[in-house]
């Protein structure tokens, strides 16, 4: 069974890979490019540790070929700091124990990075309906929606 | 116990981790890779009760890419006739949970398992083992696992002296029930019944297991307990532990439900054989099916009561489900049902019946939740029959340090009194209540045991002079927060120069467990008298400098000190300066402990809950949530919160709509998140918390457990604010849409 | 050992050359949400999976002179609700195709992906018929129209041939006063499968409903249309009774099975409670 060579760009880097054609995303990254950020909770798209943004869209990687990655954007957790500078929201998310466990904590991150990009100032019941596809069993959510309330607030704030 | 600057102790800081966690750094068990690694896969019985009469593996290994097979003939026996305890697990069960011997007991009991080049491979593999099943009749029910004719699991169970599905029964007594109900004014009973839940944890179980050629093996693992993987993997492979270095990865979420082990063995039996490391991590439908959900009960409880509203007796009967093997947690349930409460007669009998599901394992305070339901429900139904207000009523009994619990300890100081006084003064419980809107809210109480034990920690001073602290338990809930809150606090010095890691079995000494409430209780006391020790070597290592007394220094902020003027009049030396000149001391500086702690007492919680309730869909959702609770000292007060708000939301799931589905088969019919339902952010209102501190006089810092007590009050908390919202009494859980609106149309049709 | 292969190709003929010549054993892949959990629990092995996200008929969305919309089959939700002229005409429609899932699922899942996946629960389905919405398809023998209420066929199943696949949905233009609602139950507040769902489409000519489209779904091997329904909102003043009147209706409407989701008497009584709440957010919509 041959596979497929992908061409793509994964954080803003480019990025080659070879992939089995029903290989999802998911798979690619934890197994062929050690981008082990993204989780398997599920593999059905129920939970949400898998998510990046695709072109900027939020997915679960789980529910994607990896062959659609073909001259398109991918971005992970592991692009949302830059060098040693973390995301603010990262940084709101330690500041106010946002994560317990911490295996949901980069689908969360990756998914109110892409709330923020898309509404800067969401009140809290946008960003629960939002975030209503990243399960989270250890935190009950509250400290995760202040995390991200706070931040959209002081990035708000830095913008003006 | 020591007064302390609180610097560091109650201070929100960083946790040592975060950084890992929050960047995808952080390496848990599926993360793992080694060259060379294959996968494992395990082939799962399709039956939810059938006799193994033979398995053939031969047309799997003849798979190209197939490296090895392992059945339970790799798997080491333990008769069923020879108890061997291993922690709260006996390793009968545990060599036939890995692996089915004689009989698959639920649909998903392994079979065998497959190590091959790909994950695909090892699929295919497993798919061309062939097995001689005898199909027998399943009972999973309960009722069906106790009627007269249930199909027995165990031909060798006995109970009354014939064939039983009864693995064991456990009773407390206090005073005389009997006695208590015939002096009661009141008496009130209901039957309650709550469906299987699983833990839910986010990370299903994976492990990555390597055995080099002369069979020394190291682990990789997602569990709850390093040094529990190796004594499992050890007993069921018959590899010696000295020979097995278990390592804890991150583990992402376990509540219980990884304080046992599935793949671990597999693996290093498949390791062995193929001379290859081997991944092994369950999908979730393998996890829903497979691993440990805890168990789903019945029980008949039965309260009475002066008119004054003084309880004379509580007599509570349970039945909860073990799963194919014994071992439901009926000692939480019995234990647990009546420690809130200062009563003269009290009895709880609890039975452990095995049905042909997974063998549960345990699940946040096992068996507690299942054990205070029913009566936080029926102590509601005896506050309003006596006119009382419910908080009132639990005070008119609660227990005190000094009371006699029924299940046997009397309390030291404790602060469930003021969980109930804190609640009844608390904002929440005076927000107006929309009626119109089928609004109502709902109180409850709970305990649970707490558990000290075994742990291990070593406290060494860098050549730069900053620490490093090792600790032996796997941190779920941010306890390297914590514990670094405490070594910096003793030596006075800025918490970032505390790093706190997690050792493995090759470099720790035992610990056990993460479970029992018990991390940051037992690893603090340990830490504490480890970085005691080095205060101690640091003040011996400046008094040579300074040519005095060592009991004439004294350390403080992060420096020894000459302690009066009379010692003489010296610079302070500090942790720097002191670590540098180490060598002048005789040696490093550290010190370790291992202690089997103890101390550690019962947690007592109280939650307040509203909700409303939309009347023509059945659906229940939960406004607003308060969870009030003695915690002993808060080390780190958001990971205590957050301790406090997870462990309510779990219990608001499996109140609102969480619950196995069994089909016609005896196969869970919702094996995945979609259909298993767990809250999700959009469901739940903010969860807020009132920490009391009464601080735990056998703790250096006054710790208490705080992880499970949170989960137990929530189930009645929630029920009782539906009936509070809807006068209905369910006493049946999930209250799921259907179920409500039923509810609602009863009454409608008794109205009418 | 898998043998699907994957094909991405640029224009609709070689995607319905590929799907056909493969005789059966082919899947089309817009937003795979469906498909990815289907090959991954084993339900579906494809022999071929043929992704049409290429193909510029099926990834856009257009005004047409008259003020209706063709909307590509294989649009994601996250993508439609951008086009502010279609979530302000059909916002019933477009909460339908928002509902699937969660924002993951929406960034990726389609009007398209979601009807040919025959459930009978699909969200955007009762929409789409409510609307009037009609299926542009192109296959071997070239290219026709399906109303999308004729659409489904049986659970899982639906009525096109052989090497069809879906180009696009086109909205007739909306009459002034129009509007459309598309509502839920599920247990939770997100993420579930809808254990009822029901779309109105309402046009009022003051405070009288002059035309009216209803379908449930979830609540009957496919999604029904329910003309009974219709007929007693067409000509009222959505009183009481006309309201009662038509949630009956849709209550008989409803063949349902007693599954993990639901029962029988649960989905039949909310059918009727929902025909209520989304006749009402229709209403609002039209008079505004």
């Amino acid at each position: 069974m041959a596979k497929i060579h992908v061409t793509t760009t994964i954080n803003g880097e480019p990025e080659e890979f070879l992939c089995d054609p029903a290989e999802t995303m998911l798979d690619v990254l934890r197994n062929r490019l050690s981008l082990t950020g993204a989780k398997e909770g599920c593999a059905t798209g129920d939970c949400g540790a898998c998510s990046i943004t695709l072109d900027g869209t939020l997915v679960c990687s789980c529910l994607m070929l990896a062959a659609e990655a073909e001259g398109h954007e991918i971005g992970t957790i592991e692009g949302m700091a830059d060098g040693d500078h973390l995301h603010p929201l990262q940084q709101k998310f330690l500041e106010m124990a946002a994560l317990q466990c911490g295996i949901c904590t980069p689908g969360f991150l990756v998914a109110a990075k892409a709330l923020l990009e898309e509404n800067p100032d969401p009140t809290e019941t946008e960003v629960r309906f939002w975030l209503a596809g990243n399960l989270c069993r250890c935190t009950g959510y509250d400290k995760i929606i202040r995390a991200v309330m706070d931040t959209a607030a002081e990035m708000r704030e830095a913008a003006q | 116990m020591n007064e302390m600057s609180n610097k560091w102790i109650g201070k929100r800081t960083i946790r040592p981790d975060g950084v890992d966690k929050v960047t995808g750094r952080a390496a848990f068990a599926a993360d793992t890779t080694m060259p060379g690694m294959i996968w494992g896969k395990v082939l799962r019985s399709p039956h939810a009760h059938a006799i193994i009469k033979s398995i053939d593996t031969s047309k799997a290994e003849a798979l190209p890419g197939v490296k090895a097979i392992v059945t339970a003939a790799d798997i080491v026996d333990f008769p069923v006739d020879t108890p061997y305890p291993l922690g709260i697990q006996d390793m009968r069960w545990m060599c036939r949970n890995v692996m089915a011997r004689e009989r698959a007991l639920w649909h998903g009991h392994a079979v065998a398992g497959v190590a091959a080049m790909t994950e695909a491979i090892a699929e295919e593999a497993c798919a061309l083992i062939e097995v001689d099943y005898e199909v027998l009749p399943f009972a999973i029910e309960i009722d069906d696992a106790l009627a007269e004719d249930a199909p027995i699991l165990h031909p060798w169970m006995e109970f009354d002296g014939k064939p039983s599905n009864i693995a064991g029964t456990l009773e407390h007594s206090k005073g005389d029930v009997e006695a208590g109900f015939a002096e009661a004014d009141v008496i009130v009973e209901g039957e309650f019944t709550t469906r299987p839940v699983h833990q839910g944890y986010i990370e299903p179980h994976a492990c990555l297991v390597s055995t080099a050629a002369d069979g020394k093996m190291t682990i990789w693992s997602s569990s709850q307990g390093q040094f529990m993987v190796r004594a499992m993997t050890s007993l069921l492979t018959g590899i010696p532990q000295s020979d097995i270095r278990a390592i804890p990865a991150e583990i992402g979420g376990g509540f219980g439900g990884k304080t046992i082990i599935y793949l671990e063995p597999l693996a290093a039996v498949l390791s062995k054989k193929s001379g290859r490391p081997v991944k092994m991590a369950m999908t979730r439908e393998e996890v829903m099916r497979a691993s440990g959900p805890t168990s789903g009960s019945k029980s008949k409880i039965k309260i009475g009561a002066r008119k004054d509203g003084s309880i004379t007796a509580i007599e509570g009967l349970y039945w909860l489900q073990a799963g194919g093997l014994p071992g439901a947690p009926v000692r939480g349930a019995v234990g647990c049902a009546l420690a809130p409460y200062d009563i003269p007669n009290g009895h709880t009998f609890g039975y452990d019946v095995v049905c042909n599901r997974s063998k549960v394992a345990a699940y946040r305070a096992p068996g507690a939740p299942i054990g205070a339901f029913g009566i936080e429900c029926l102590l509601d139904e005896l506050a309003e029959k006596l006119e009382m207000d419910p908080l009132d009523l639990r005070l008119k009994n609660a227990a005190k340090e000094g009371t006699k619990a029924v299940h046997g300890p009397t309390y030291p100081l404790m602060g469930y009194v003021e969980s109930l006084e804190a609640a009844k003064v608390h904002d929440h419980y005076k927000a107006p209540l929309d009626r119109t809107k089928f609004q109502g809210r709902g109180v409850a109480s709970g305990f649970w045991f707490n558990a000290g034990g075994e742990s291990s920690a070593q406290v060494n001073i860098t050549e730069d002079g900053n620490v490093v602290v090792t600790t032996g338990h796997p941190d779920i809930g941010g306890s390297r927060a914590g514990i670094a809150n405490i070594c910096a606090e003793l030596l006075g010095i800025d918490y970032k120069r505390v790093s706190v890691l997690i050792g493995d079995t090759a470099t720790i000494g035992f610990s056990n467990l993460t479970g029992g409430s018990r991390v940051l209780f037992a690893s603090s006391m340990v830490v504490t008298e480890s970085t005691n020790k080095v205060i101690r070597t640091l003040c011996e290592l400046a008094a040579k400098i300074w040519d005095i007394d060592p009991d004439a220094v004294i350390w403080e902020d992060g420096e020894a000190r000459p302690a009066g003027d009379n010692a003489g009049q010296f610079d302070p030396l500090s942790l720097e300066e002191l670590a540098s000149r180490a060598n002048e001391s005789g040696g490093p500086i550290g010190a370790g402990t291992q202690l089997n702690t103890t101390g550690a007492e019962g947690g007592f919680g109280t939650h307040i809950c509203d909700v409303e309730v939309d009347t023509e869909l059945g659906i229940v959702r939960v406004l607003r949530y308060t969870v009030l609770m003695d915690v002993g000292r808060a080390i780190h007060p958001a990971y205590v919160e957050g301790q406090m708000q997870g462990g309510a939301v779990q219990a608001i799931g499996w109140a609102l709509n969480e619950e196995y589905v069994y089909d016609k088969n005896g196969r869970v019919d919702n094996p995945g998140f979609l259909d298993y339902r767990m809250p999700v952010a959009s469901d739940l209102p903010m969860i807020d918390t009132f920490i009391i501190e009464v601080p735990n006089p056998k703790h250096p810092q006054g710790v208490r457990g705080v992880g499970e007590v949170p989960l137990v009050p929530g189930l009645s908390a929630v029920r009782n604010a539906v009936y509070d919202a809807l006068g209905i009494r369910f006493n049946n859980l999930p209250l799921s849409p259907p179920r409500v609106l039923a509810g609602l149309g009863e009454m409608k049709q008794a109205a009418e | 050992m898998t043998d699907t292969q994957y094909l991405a190709p640029a224009t609709l003929d070689e995607a319905v050359s590929a799907f056909a010549a493969a005789n059966g054993a082919a899947r089309i892949l817009a937003g795979g949400t469906d498909l990815l959990v289907q090959i991954q629990a084993g339900v579906v092995k494809p022999g071929l999976i043929v992704d049409v996200k290429k193909i510029g008929e099926l990834t856009s969305v257009e005004e047409t002179v008259d003020g209706g919309f063709i909307v590509g089959a294989a649009v994601s939700g996250a993508k439609l609700e951008k086009h502010l002229n279609f979530a302000k005409a059909w916002p019933g429609a477009l909460e339908g195709l928002n509902l699937i899932g969660s924002t993951q699922v929406q960034g990726r899942a389609s009007f398209g992906g979601n009807l040919c996946n025959g459930s009978p629960a699909a969200d955007s389905v009762p929409g789409l018929v409510a609307a009037g919405a009609v299926a542009t398809i192109q296959g071997p023998n070239g290219r026709r129209e399906m109303p999308v209420e004729d659409f489904p066929s049986g659970p899982g199943k639906t009525n096109l041939a052989p090497g069809e696949i879906v180009v696009s949905f086109t909205f007739p233009p909306r009459p002034p006063h129009s509007g459309d609602a598309y509502l839920r139950m599920i247990p939770r507040t997100e993420m579930d499968i809808a254990v009822v769902g029901c779309g109105v489409n309402l046009t009022m000519d003051g405070d009288t409903c002059t035309a009216a489209r209803v379908a449930v779904g979830a609540v009957a091997p496919t999604v029904r249309r329910v003309p009974d329904a219709e007929a007693a909102l067409i000509g009222s003043t959505l009183d009481d009774t006309a309201i009662e009147a038509a949630a009956a209706a849709c209550r008989v409407a409803c063949d349902p099975i007693d599954d993990k989701r639901g029962t029988i008497a649960y989905r039949t009584q909310v059918a009727g409670v929902l025909l209520k709440r989304t006749t009402a957010i229709a209403a609002e919509r039209a008079k505004a």
